[in-house]
């Protein structure tokens, strides 16, 4: 009945399949147990320093926490937790500034919020120093990026609260990769 | 510790015991009449075989009346079943005189357990045991902070699940006092197999004692270690989470510590309470509950001991 390029094309679409879900697994690692050896953090505020634009120190703890699924969800629920929704709302702010926007006046960068919430800032931001542990401190600091659409492919894919980017399962493919969403949840 | 269906120790699953009786004996009594006219219908066939073709016999008194009584012993039973689990679930719905209130709220992966009874400055507050008057009604709350649980203590009552959003109840009148063991029974993540609860059904005077003691505030620390355990409790991440009274520590993520001394286990169950345990768990949770949502706050050895100290006083 099937035509051979009616297999080829439905075996291709398995491989497919198959290399999407196993594409996912990295997606949401859970890393369980003690933190790791910890760096010293880099936190740098601004790019504006003596001597010339340079860019800005990575931190190597970064990016394993920026593309993980689990560690940005347990941000979201230290965000509750914490409280931090009675200052900047669910993201939309209030007393403190929004968070669903990409404007940031401590710098975007996850080390740069990752300093915002571990050492404080003027008018109101408190210190999360010893109320926090460094790993906490990561996952908010992931989980605020992901309000702004900045580490969008981990996203949740049900969000509780008002957020920046659409839920990924409701995005259309056009949104998909773009930093600024053109439409926001409200 | 007992955690058993088996040996009811409340009303409730004593009724549950007593449908489930009624429910195997007449399963048992059907399956043993199928199998014996199976045998026997075996035999008559090769004991026939031995001889010459038997008839065919288009119409067999013997045989219309035996599938006649069959359909009505089946009809029979399962009336008698409906009719049983119906009375039964009606006898556990009817709650009982003078209820005891009592909010049982799940979390990953713990239960916490708020005496909502009476004025609301006698209110206690819990976590992993819950303590219940002999013979006195307990009329239980039931709900969810984050996914679906379920509350189960075998010895007492069947299970009820927990669901974010929704207040479930259930009546539990104990008869038997002793100490039973309550666990999660519905797949809530990594931790779910460590999600006990600690029950005890006692006189009500002892409960009433009990009462008394954890609506106390936690006594101010008088040893100069234990008064800065309570400082490092305030300066650390200790207080973000956990709730003290008596003190400045107010916040309801994880378990009240007020009495957490007095309870016998630690983490839901995953630990039997003693100072060494509390330590350790302090010191590294994620090594004996990995995935709990408690982390490991890094502490000098001076200010891990006097925050051991503290937490082992508060009785």
């Amino acid at each position: 009945m099937s035509s051979p390029c009616r297999v080829r094309a439905e075996r291709l679409l398995a491989l497919l399949l198959a290399a999407a879900v196993l594409a996912g697994c990295e997606r949401e690692k859970r890393h369980i147990g003690p933190s790791g050896p910890e760096a010293a953090p880099v936190i740098q505020t601004t790019p504006f320093v003596p001597g010339g634009a340079q860019p800005l120190p990575k931190d190597p703890r970064a990016e394993f926490y920026e593309n993980n699924a689990f560690e940005v969800a347990q941000g979201a629920r230290l965000f509750r937790w914490y409280n931090c929704s009675g200052c900047h709302s669910n993201g939309g702010g209030g007393m403190g500034p929004a968070l669903i926007d990409d404007q940031w006046i401590y710098g975007s960068e996850i080390e740069q919020i990752y300093g915002t919430i571990q050492q404080g800032r003027p008018n109101g931001m408190p210190s999360f120093r010893d109320k926090a542990t460094e790993e906490q401190i990561w996952q908010l600091a992931a989980y605020v990026r992901s309000l702004a659409g900045k580490n969008s492919q981990v996203a949740s894919s049900r969000s509780d609260a008002m957020a920046g980017i659409p839920p990924r399962n409701q995005a259309s493919p056009a949104d998909a990769g773009k930093e600024t969403p053109p439409k926001r949840l409200r | 510790m007992s955690q058993s269906a088996l040996h009811p120790a409340a009303d409730q699953a004593t009724r549950l015991l007593g449908l489930w009786d009624l429910m195997l004996w007449v399963c048992a009594g059907m399956y043993v009449l199928v199998i014996a006219f199976l045998a026997w219908a075996i035999w008559r066939r090769r004991r026939a075989a031995y001889l010459i073709e038997p008839e065919v016999m288009v119409s067999d008194p013997g045989l219309e009346r035996a599938l006649g009584g069959w359909a009505v012993l089946i009809v029979v039973g399962l009336i008698v079943l409906t009719t049983a689990s119906f009375l039964t679930d009606r006898a556990l719905a009817t709650p009982g005189e003078r209820p005891l209130k009592i909010k049982v709220t799940g979390q990953q992966w713990w239960w916490r357990v708020e005496y909502q009874d009476g004025p609301v400055e006698r209110w206690v507050e819990t976590a992993n045991e819950i303590r219940l008057p002999l013979g006195r009604p307990a009329e239980i709350e039931l709900a969810s902070d984050d996914v679906i649980h379920s509350f189960w203590i075998p010895n007492l009552a069947g299970k009820t699940d927990l669901i974010p959003g929704r207040t479930n109840r259930m009546a539990i009148t104990p008869r038997r006092a002793g100490r039973f063991r309550g666990q999660c029974a519905e797949f809530c993540g990594f931790q779910h197999a460590h999600m006990a609860l600690d029950v005890t059904v006692e006189p009500e005077a002892a409960f009433e004692a009990w009462r008394a003691r954890q609506l106390a505030p936690a006594a101010a620390p008088a040893d100069p270690q234990r008064a800065y355990g309570q400082q490092v409790f305030q300066a650390k991440a200790c207080a973000m989470c956990h709730a003290i009274a008596g003190t400045q520590a107010g916040s309801r993520n994880g378990p009240d510590l007020t009495h957490v001394a007095s309870r016998r286990t630690l983490a839901a169950g995953a630990l039997p309470y003693s100072k060494g345990a509390l330590a350790g768990w302090i010191a590294n949770p994620q090594a004996l509950k990995p995935g709990t949502n408690m982390p490991a706050v890094r502490l000098s050895a001076d200010e891990q001991a006097a925050l051991v100290a503290y937490l082992d006083g508060l009785k």
